[in-house]
């Protein structure tokens, strides 16, 4: 029988690798709704369910996904959904919820055509921005985007840590392109795999406070059925959590939430550079897209143009830092993504136009051409 | 024919005959016990009470109810039935068994 | 964990038999003079000591609105979730943590118009948790609306001139979707209500109660029904018991039971029946190859549901 970590070599489409990275990661309660691209994820999830003594669950909707995922890590199971575009709007009120009450969980987001129901077996890359600011209020999260089938194995137990660690609905933004391709996934040993498990308190339930954050922002978490006599609500809290709908709980509270995930971001923020010691063209790209427009890159170098990569593997929080410095040694940016123009502007605020931000809109539907991007890069180097 | 001082309506013979178990059987007392803070004056442990122990007295608690309170000279009345502890949604009203 | 953990209020001098289960920080609560939520808390803490239920096996989950209050009074785990989500979130944590006794407490707008997708898939998939419906009529917290349990005729702020749709009738829905326990009581049968709590908090499967409460001001006074006393006599005078029936599968039948203004309101268990809960046909079909893994209580629970 297979067990939780299936170590070896194997040939492993996407959706697949990704199941299997949470199922490495420790997550052990599924609740979900098919929908495509993501469906193979929770069939994955079904199967393996008795080799690993997890629990599945398909809900009515998404939204009932999403509430029973926080219900399941709140009693202490490590948990996750997966959705696309449609799915992803429905789960907005409760990803609030779970940001409100600093519960632990992931949710994989394929994405696809959209709006509406759009292109369901398309790529896009259109709810980027609906990943950072999809719910109301003010909260912040941490968003990876995979792009290849080994980075969604890594990234799933990355997302795991994060959530666990910072208590936080943590995305994975992947798109149906990385979800349906087939690639060689490598999967290391179960003891070369390290796992984080949220912080658990250490004083007696009588001194417990259950929103009390330590040093680093983050309160131990008590879990259901444990005796803590937890008190939880998505009501503006105090330390007790007692709702309190005043200013001053307002100001304690909600501020920190966005500065926990702020004041870690050197920690969580990742990226990848090629080429880039002495780029004077710098093409910011995440996904898929990062993929196909390397052959851009290439030709441009070839073409006499200093071009490099820099590849997004958390967009969010945006590194926001590194384009600052980058925007004082680099002539420009080039931002192709598959959507009307969403991460460019985040890098247009970091850049404060100093240099130009060239954006490359792809439309959904199809893998970006390269073309497109080396022109763009070609026009903006002269 | 047996008179309990405490109930004075039985002062005539409601029995055409004595009971058995009347010397053993003895009716409940109770002692109300009132957290007035909590009282919202809604009025039903007033209504509902068998024996008519409780009145809405004068006193205003810090939220400005008028507090319920048992009757002078009514409060050994009380015959613990407890209806007044399930049916108050303060949690205001409780009453003590006093053993006799 | 002791049982005598409670926050004293300041002035206090005795305590309420309750107040060991209560968040006594929180009392006075914000339930208006004459509304009938706290007799509902109250049957609720009195029906888990009668079931004997330990402090550390019990968790309420509460939906948005005055009901969805109930659980920061109790002290015991509890989670005050999103509008209508609460039987979601629920089901959520009794699958991860099955041996936890899980209720709901929620109001007829957050269970049965926003959440009532929800409601009938944990009814027809039989999940062990037990839904306590308070019914008011109308959506209280936000000033008094109408709802899916509204009467024909019924004046609230939505409906100035009388409801014109058609309520359900609860015990009907919940019975035809699976409920292995249909109950409907008034806060005006406070022992009744522990009673019937009790038998449901213990039972196996999904138990549902609708309690009938009064909302002095977002119905009754709307309706001209006046106080919370008021309506509550109201009750007293329009409800028709029928005979209590202790045999399973006998009562009275659901498909009669809606309300309407002027019939009597009828209460009573409707329907006590036994049926495979979720997590039994969940470990029925489990594979052998996986009961290495099982702890303790899963062990249990798959012989049971072998049984």
């Amino acid at each position: 029988m297979r067990g939780a970590v299936l170590a070896g070599a194997h040939f492993m489409n996407g959706d697949i690798a990704a199941a299997e990275g949470s199922i490495a990661a420790g997550c052990r309660f599924f609740a979900g709704y098919p929908i495509t691209p993501a469906t193979e994820i929770a069939e994955r999830m079904a199967e393996r369910r008795p080799e690993v003594n997890g629990r599945y669950i398909q809900m009515e909707d998404e939204i009932g996904s999403m509430a029973a995922i926080l219900g399941a890590s709140a009693a202490g199971m490590k948990s996750m959904t997966s959705t696309s575009g449609p799915g992803f709007s429905l789960m907005m009120e409760n990803i609030g919820l779970g940001a409100m009450m600093e519960i632990p969980c992931v949710v994989m987001d394929v994405q696809r055509g959209g709006p509406s129901t759009g292109l369901p077996t398309l790529v896009a890359q259109q709810d980027m921005m609906q990943a950072r600011w999809g719910s109301h209020g003010d909260y912040a999260l941490v968003a990876y985007c995979p792009n290849s089938p080994q980075e969604m194995f890594n990234l799933a137990i990355q997302a795991f840590n994060t959530a666990e660690k910072y208590r936080i609905p943590t995305l994975v933004m992947a798109d149906e392109s990385i979800a349906h391709m087939t690639e060689k996934v490598i999967i290391p040993e179960r003891e070369s795999i390290k796992l984080v498990g949220r912080k658990k308190p250490v004083v007696t339930p009588e001194q417990y406070l259950p929103f009390k954050p330590d040093e680093d922002l983050i309160p131990p978490m008590a879990l259901a059925g444990e005796g803590y006599s937890v008190r939880m609500t998505g009501l503006t809290h105090d330390e007790y959590g007692r709702p309190a709908i005043n200013l001053a709980a307002q100001t304690e509270l909600i501020p920190r939430l966005s500065e926990k995930i702020r004041r870690h971001s050197p920690e969580i923020i990742k990226y990848e550079e090629t080429q880039m010691e002495d780029a004077d063209v710098v093409v910011l790209a995440y996904g898929i897209t990062s993929r196909c427009i390397r052959r851009s890159v290439e030709r441009a170098r070839k073409d006499g143009v200093k071009a490099g990569l820099f590849r997004l593997i958390t967009a969010w929080p945006f590194p926001d830092e590194k384009v600052k410095e980058l925007a004082s040694k680099v002539k420009a940016f080039v931002v192709p993504e598959i959507n009307l123009g969403q991460i460019v502007h985040e890098v247009e605020r970091a850049v404060s136009g100093r240099i130009p931000v060239i954006g490359v809109t792809y439309h959904g539907g199809g893998l970006p051409n390269p073309e497109l991007t080396y022109k763009a890069i070609m026009e903006v180097a002269k | 024919m047996v008179l309990d001082k405490a109930l004075p309506e039985q002062t005539h013979a409601r029995y055409w005959r004595k009971p058995l178990d009347i010397d053993t059987q003895k009716i409940p007392r109770g002692k109300v016990h009132i957290i007035d803070v909590r009282c919202k004056e809604c009025g039903f442990c007033i209504e509902f009470c068998p024996k008519d122990v409780l009145e809405k007295s004068d006193k205003f608690n810090k939220k400005g109810y008028n507090v319920v309170r048992a009757i002078k000279g009514r409060e050994d009345m009380c015959i613990a039935c407890m209806h007044c502890e399930d049916i108050c949604p303060e949690f205001a009203i409780w009453i003590e068994e006093v053993k006799t | 964990m002791s049982d005598l953990f409670v926050e004293k209020l300041e002035g206090l001098e005795e305590l309420h038999p309750s107040d060991k289960w209560l968040r006594t920080d929180m009392l006075p609560h914000i339930w208006c003079p004459g509304c009938g939520l706290g007799i509902v808390l109250k049957a609720y803490i009195k029906a888990a000591e009668k079931a004997q239920l330990p402090r550390e096996k019990r968790v309420v989950v509460s939906g948005i609105g005055c009901s969805g209050r109930a659980a920061g009074y109790l002290n015991q785990d509890s989670y005050h979730t999103t509008h209508g989500r609460s039987i979601a979130f629920a089901t959520g944590l009794k699958i991860a943590r099955p041996d936890l006794n899980v209720a709901v407490l929620s109001g007829d707008g957050d269970l049965f118009a926003i959440g009532g997708n929800h409601f009938i898939h944990a009814a027809r998939r039989n999940m062990d948790i037990k839904v306590f419906c308070i019914n008011n009529f109308n959506y209280g917290m936000t000033g008094g609306q109408s709802g899916p349990t509204t009467p024909i005729g019924a004046k609230t702020t939505t409906t100035p001139y009388g409801g014109f749709e058609h309520p359900f009738n609860l015990p009907w829905l919940a019975a035809t979707c699976g409920a292995v326990y249909v109950a409907r009581w008034t806060t005006l049968d406070s022992r009744r209500l522990r009673d019937s709590m009790a038998e449901a908090l213990v039972k196996k499967g999904f138990a549902f109660i609708e309690i009938i409460s009064p909302c002095p001001t977002g119905f009754g006074r709307p309706n001209k029904i006046g106080s919370g006393l008021d309506e509550m006599k109201m009750y007293m005078e329009q409800w028709d018991l029928k005979p209590p029936n202790w045999i399973i599968q006998e009562g009275s039948n659901p498909r009669e039971a809606d309300i309407t203004l002027g019939k009597p309101i009828v209460v009573g268990k409707f329907v006590d029946i036994e049926r495979p809960t979720f997590l039994d046909l969940y470990w029925k079909i489990l594979p052998h190859k996986e009961e290495h893994l099982l702890n303790d209580v899963e062990k249990k629970q798959v012989a049971g549901a072998k049984a």
